[in-house]
C-alpha cells in the first residue's frame, strides 16, 4: 500500500489508542453492571458505600430521652407525644459531643405550631381534628409559648 | 462376551459424559438456597403514604432537608407536600408553597383567596417523594453512568461522575430529580440510604408525628408495611408509564396528578 494512504491510518490508529489509554486511566476501576444490567446498574461501585457513610443528623427521640429523662416523660404524656424532640430542637447530630451542648438552635417561632394549628377546617382532613387558630386573630404580636406550654400543651394545666 | 467397535466406542463416549457429570448436578436445591446462589439481594426498600393521615404540617420536608444537606432557602427540595381543594363546583386548586417546607399556614392557595368554606367538596394533603422505580426511567437516560439503581432497589447519583447534563430530570415523570445548587449535580431523594441501611426509619419517615409516611422492606412479607401493600387498597402514581413505582399509597385521589 502507498505511504499517503497508511499514513493517516497510522494517525487514526494512534489516536484510537490514545482514547483507550485515556480511557483506561480515567475511568475508575470498580465501575461495571455489578451484576447487574446496562440499562439499570451500570455504576461505580464504590459510590454505594459513599452514599452510605453520608452523616446521620436527626437522631430520633429514643437517643434524646436516654439524658433528658424528665422531659421524656412529660412530652410522653402530653397530646404533643407524638412529636420528635427534634423537630423543634433540630437536628442532634454531635450534640452531647460538642464542647458547648447551646449548639442546637430551638425553633420557639409562632410560625412552628402555626404548621399544624393554623385552621383550615378543611372536611375529610385530619387537619381539621386539631385544634385550630385563626393565626390573623389569635393573639397576633405574641409568640405561642409565651402562653403555651408546648411540652405539656393542655389548655387545661394553663 | 464379544465388543464390537462400535459398542465399544459408543459406551467410551456415554462412560466420559457421566464421569464429566459432577454429583452435584443431581443435588435439588431449596428456594433459598437457590435464591443464595444467585447472589439476590434480600432488602427491596418500598414505601407508604397514607394521605388520610397527613396534615400538611410539611415536618417531613424540613427535616429532608437538615438530614440531606439540601439548601434550606433554595426553592428544590428532595420531598414536598401538595395540597389539594377541590370545590362543588368540579374545579381542583392545588398548590405547594415552597414544596411545604413550613407547612400550610395559610386558607389562600397561590395567594388567591378560594372559596368560602361551605364550597369545598373535599382537601387534602399528598406528600411526594422520589418512587425509586424498578424501572427507572431517570437511569435509562443517563448518559455516563452517574445514576444507578442499587442491589436494594434505591436510586443514587453519583456526585462525582455526574457532568450535570440534566437528561434524568427530563426524563422522570414524577419530576423528582433537581440541578443541586452546590454540587451542580443531579440530586434526588434517596430513601435517606445512610440511614436504611444502618436500621433507621428515613428522616421523613422520622420527622412525620403521625405516621403518613413508612419504610418498608418489600421482600419481607412479615414487614409491617409490606404487609399493608400486600393486603391492603393500595395505589401507585402515574401507572401508565410503566415505571414501576414502589412508593405506594393509600387514600390516593383521582385529581392528584
Amino acid at each position: 500500500m502507498k505511504n499517503h494512504v497508511l499514513r493517516p491510518l497510522w494517525v487514526a490508529i494512534a489516536f484510537i489508542a490514545l482514547v483507550l489509554l485515556a480511557r483506561y486511566i480515567l475511568v475508575p476501576k470498580d465501575f461495571g453492571v455489578q451484576g447487574g444490567s446496562f440499562t439499570y446498574n451500570f455504576h461505580r461501585a464504590s459510590n454505594v458505600q459513599e452514599w452510605k457513610d453520608f452523616p446521620i443528623k436527626y437522631l430520633g427521640k429514643e437517643v434524646c430521652v436516654e439524658c433528658h429523662t424528665e422531659n421524656g416523660e412529660k412530652l410522653a404524656s402530653s397530646p404533643h407525644a407524638l412529636i420528635q424532640c427534634e423537630n423543634c430542637h433540630g437536628p442532634g447530630l454531635d450534640h452531647p459531643e460538642t464542647e458547648n451542648p447551646e449548639t442546637m438552635t430551638i425553633d420557639r417561632s409562632r410560625a412552628l405550631c402555626l404548621r399544624c394549628h393554623a385552621d383550615l377546617s378543611y372536611p375529610e382532613s385530619n387537619r381539621s381534628i386539631i385544634p385550630g387558630i385563626d393565626p390573623n386573630e389569635h393573639n397576633v404580636d405574641s409568640e405561642c409559648v409565651e402562653c403555651h406550654d408546648s411540652h405539656n400543651p393542655d389548655l387545661e394545666d394553663m | 462376551m464379544t465388543c464390537s467397535r462400535r459398542t465399544l466406542l459408543k459406551n467410551v463416549v456415554k462412560g466420559t459424559v457421566a464421569a464429566a457429570l459432577p454429583v452435584s448436578a443431581f443435588k435439588f436445591l431449596s428456594p433459598a438456597q437457590a435464591k443464595e446462589a444467585v447472589e439476590e439481594s434480600t432488602v427491596r426498600w418500598g414505601f407508604l403514604v397514607d394521605t388520610t393521615k397527613c396534615v400538611g404540617c410539611g415536618m417531613c420536608v424540613k427535616a429532608c432537608k437538615k438530614e440531606n444537606e439540601v439548601p434550606y432557602d433554595a426553592p428544590v427540595t428532595r420531598t414536598w407536600v401538595e395540597r389539594y381543594v377541590v370545590t362543588k363546583d368540579g374545579k381542583t386548586h392545588a398548590d405547594s408553597p415552597m414544596g411545604a417546607r413550613d407547612g400550610f399556614t395559610d386558607p389562600k392557595i397561590r395567594g388567591e383567596e378560594v372559596v368560602d368554606k361551605n364550597d369545598i367538596a373535599k382537601a387534602f394533603f399528598v406528600p411526594k417523594l422520589c418512587n425509586q422505580c424498578e424501572k427507572p426511567a431517570c437511569v435509562q437516560v443517563c448518559p455516563v453512568g452517574a445514576t444507578y439503581q442499587t442491589g436494594d432497589g434505591v436510586v443514587l447519583v453519583d456526585r462525582t461522575w455526574c457532568i450535570g447534563c440534566g437528561y434524568c430530570i427530563m426524563a422522570c415523570p414524577y419530576g423528582v430529580r433537581f440541578f443541586h445548587p452546590v454540587y451542580k449535580v443531579a440530586e434526588k431523594c434517596t430513601f435517606c440510604y445512610h440511614r436504611i441501611t444502618k436500621g433507621m426509619k428515613t428522616a421523613c419517615t422520622q420527622a412525620c408525628p403521625f405516621g403518613a409516611r413508612q419504610v418498608g422492606n418489600l421482600k419481607d412479607h412479615d414487614d409491617p408495611i409490606t404487609k399493608i401493600i400486600l393486603n391492603e387498597r393500595v395505589a401507585v402514581l402515574k401507572d401508565e408509564y410503566g415505571t414501576k413505582p414502589n412508593v405506594f399509597y393509600i387514600g390516593l385521589d383521582f385529581n392528584v396528578r
